[in-house]
């Protein structure tokens, strides 16, 4: 089971809701998905408007919704976004993300790390988004993070785990989950991020503009899962070499 | 997140009994052994195998890999200090210490100006790394005297470490504020049964208040911390895997401090106390090589307790640090007559002839690794930011 703060998942598949041809084909895939996490931009939905096409598709019941600050450019703006989501009942979950490089929608780190601390000390359960940085991780960590989400790659390239050593090295050292986020554009990466320790993964781009969303969200289910198995089984990972059979270190000086 | 073991990551750090980690290390195999020995990162579980009888025949590789892991990370060099004994007084009734309250012995506080001129001849010799040590008696060596002598010497070391009885945060960031960089606080056993059967007396006698300690100082922004357990009190499996375990437990905790182990065996001592349990060169030799493959980053402790023929032997596998030319009773340096020592020391070398053996060995004996000039902190302010 994949725990953040309080709360206990069966899926570790996070999926977004953007980018897809219809509602209804978003609908179909996240159920096909059978992810419990929902990420959804703030920028895009009227939390006040119980008709907004994508609040009144998706359950509260059955999901966890995770609003973005999908657009912020600075600490302030993510904060005045996740108050205002907060204020019109969207909870006190927030994937926060500000990119203010609209170019490569690159995480800011400073910002990123001033939000972090005011929202979690207002309440919220903060899940930020954020280049693999461990130490980074870490001080998000230390400032109230519920869950860290480094990206595997810049979103929406596809290259999937090129930050791998470095999500190592977080995934070794983080006391909250770490969810690998972007870039995860193949089943495959995504059951590499779960081979390696990742708690979760967080993917849209690559079901959403799939020829077949649908079948897409089920294999990207499957990988996450059998990448999550393989780590739990103890995966023998990075052999570095054999046993040597005839060391040649000389221990005749113990008595 | 990794749970390294299950309750690592909890609130504080608990120590599993005794009674449990024996399973833990009865249940090994061979193939878990050589599994850790070419893995590039091992758990708890894998820890326990290298610790297990399952490990003795592969005790050559474990050398091999232990040596392998300890040059990529530091080098080949071996850091050095000495131990600067202040007081011999103590309140405490330890069975195994020879400055336990009821050994007939000298005793003696030294003075500042005594204490500096011991650090004097330290330097002299060569020394830019000290260790304060003392007993636990407060009304004769208190915080006050700490933080007045490291303020009175850290100008002329690299850096001021201390051995003293367990202190609360605010003490160590004010002998942080002085000038101390690191703490070392010893559990000496992590086997809660055996714990109070050989701390008769005194406040040394609270277990979890000593095993809080590392928490404590780490809290008040020291630079490194050294654990260790006293190795003849418990069976040295489960002590190794519980040392283990807290280091993790601390490293999960604390990431901006840096840790250090050490591996004392009991030595003679006034009172004459006879291990409980034996612990032989291949025991010590298995749990440094077995801890230094769990955790590639930790500063690996070898005192003058050992031989000079075992120090000499462990150059290359896995320490990274050596005191040399040390003497354990207050005043000592001064004047070699002086009795009331702590213990027997088993390496009598002068620091001149350990750097030759380090040297021998194809290794850089390193005498200054670290600058006061860190301790200078602008606003005298503690950061309390990052716990």
């Amino acid at each position: 089971m994949l725990s953040i703060a309080d709360r206990t998942f069966r899926s570790r598949l996070l999926v977004g809701t953007g980018k897809f041809s219809s509602s209804a084909m978003m609908v179909a895939a996240i159920e096909a998905s059978a992810s419990e996490i929902v990420t959804v931009a703030l920028r895009r939905i009227d939390l006040e408007d119980p008709g907004d096409d994508i609040m009144s598709m998706l359950s509260r019941d059955r999901y966890l919704f995770l609003p973005n600050t999908s657009g912020a450019r600075d600490a302030d703006e993510a904060v005045r976004l996740a108050r205002m989501a907060r204020a019109s009942g969207g909870g006190e979950w927030l994937k926060l993300e500000v990119t203010p490089d609209p170019r490569t929608l690159l995480p800011d780190p400073v910002e990123t790390l001033k939000a972090t601390e005011i929202l979690a000390a207002e309440g919220f359960k903060v899940m930020p988004y954020m280049n693999a940085d461990p130490i980074l991780a870490l001080r998000l960590q230390d400032v109230g993070a519920v869950a860290v989400m480094p990206l595997g790659a810049p979103i929406g390239t596809n290259l999937g785990m090129i930050t791998r050593f470095q999500i190592e090295i977080i995934i070794e050292q983080a006391r909250v989950p770490v969810i690998v986020d972007a870039g995860l554009g193949a089943p495959s990466h995504a059951a590499e991020a779960m081979e390696i320790g990742a708690d979760a993964v967080l993917v849209n781009t690559a079901i959403a503009v799939a020829g077949d969303p649908v079948r897409m969200a089920r294999a990207f289910a499957m990988a996450v899962e059998a990448g999550r198995d393989a780590f739990e089984s103890g995966l023998g990972r990075k052999q570095i070499e054999a046993v040597a059979s005839s060391p040649t270190t000389g221990l005749d000086f113990l008595k | 997140m990794v749970e390294i073991y299950s309750n690592l990551v909890a609130g504080e750090f608990i120590v599993p009994p005794f009674q449990e980690l024996g399973p833990l290390i009865g249940a090994r195999t061979a193939g878990d052994v050589e599994k850790a020995l070419v893995a590039e990162r091992i758990d708890v579980d894998l820890f326990a195998a290298l610790l297990s009888p399952e490990a003795e025949p592969y005790l050559p590789i474990m050398a091999q890999r232990a040596g392998e892991l300890t040059r990529r990370r530091f080098g080949r060099v071996i850091q050095l200090y000495a131990p600067l004994y202040l007081s011999n007084y103590c309140g405490n009734r330890c069975a195994y210490c020879g400055f336990s309250a009821e050994n007939v012995i000298d005793r003696r506080v030294l003075s500042l100006e005594e204490a500096e001129q011991e650090a004097n001849l330290l330097a002299e010799r060569g020394f830019q790394h000290i260790l304060l040590v003392s007993g636990e008696a407060p009304g004769r060596l208190a915080v006050d005297y700490l933080a007045q002598l490291a303020r009175r010497l850290h100008h002329r070391f690299a850096s001021i470490a201390i051995e003293v009885q367990p202190l609360s945060e605010p003490d160590y960031a004010q002998l942080f504020l002085a000038g101390i960089t690191s703490v070392a606080v010893y559990q000496e056993t992590y086997d809660v049964e055996v714990y109070p059967k050989v701390h008769l007396a005194g406040p040394k006698q609270d277990y979890r208040y000593r095993l809080d300690t590392p928490a404590r100082v780490a809290r008040a922004g020291m630079r490194e911390i050294g654990i260790g357990a006293l190795l003849g009190l418990s069976d040295w499996r489960l002590e190794g895997l519980a040392l283990g375990m807290h280091l993790a437990w601390l490293r999960h905790r604390f990431w901006r401090t840096a840790f250090t182990v050490s591996f004392p065996r009991i030595r003679p001592s006034a009172g004459g106390f006879a291990p409980m349990t034996w612990v032989g060169e291949r025991q010590l030799a298995q749990l440094i090589f077995a801890l230094r493959i769990f955790d590639p980053d930790v500063g690996l402790v070898l005192s003058t307790r050992e031989e000079a023929r075992f120090r000499d032997g462990m150059i290359g596998m896995g320490p990274t640090r050596y005191s040399a030319g040390s003497c354990t009773a207050p005043g000592g340096y001064s004047d070699p007559e002086q009795t009331g020592e702590q213990f027997a020391i088993g390496d009598l070398r002068t620091l001149d002839e350990v750097c030759l053996a380090i040297r021998a060995k194809g290794y850089d004996p390193v005498r200054k690794d670290w600058d006061p000039v860190f301790q200078q902190h602008a606003g005298g302010e503690v950061s309390r930011q990052y716990k």
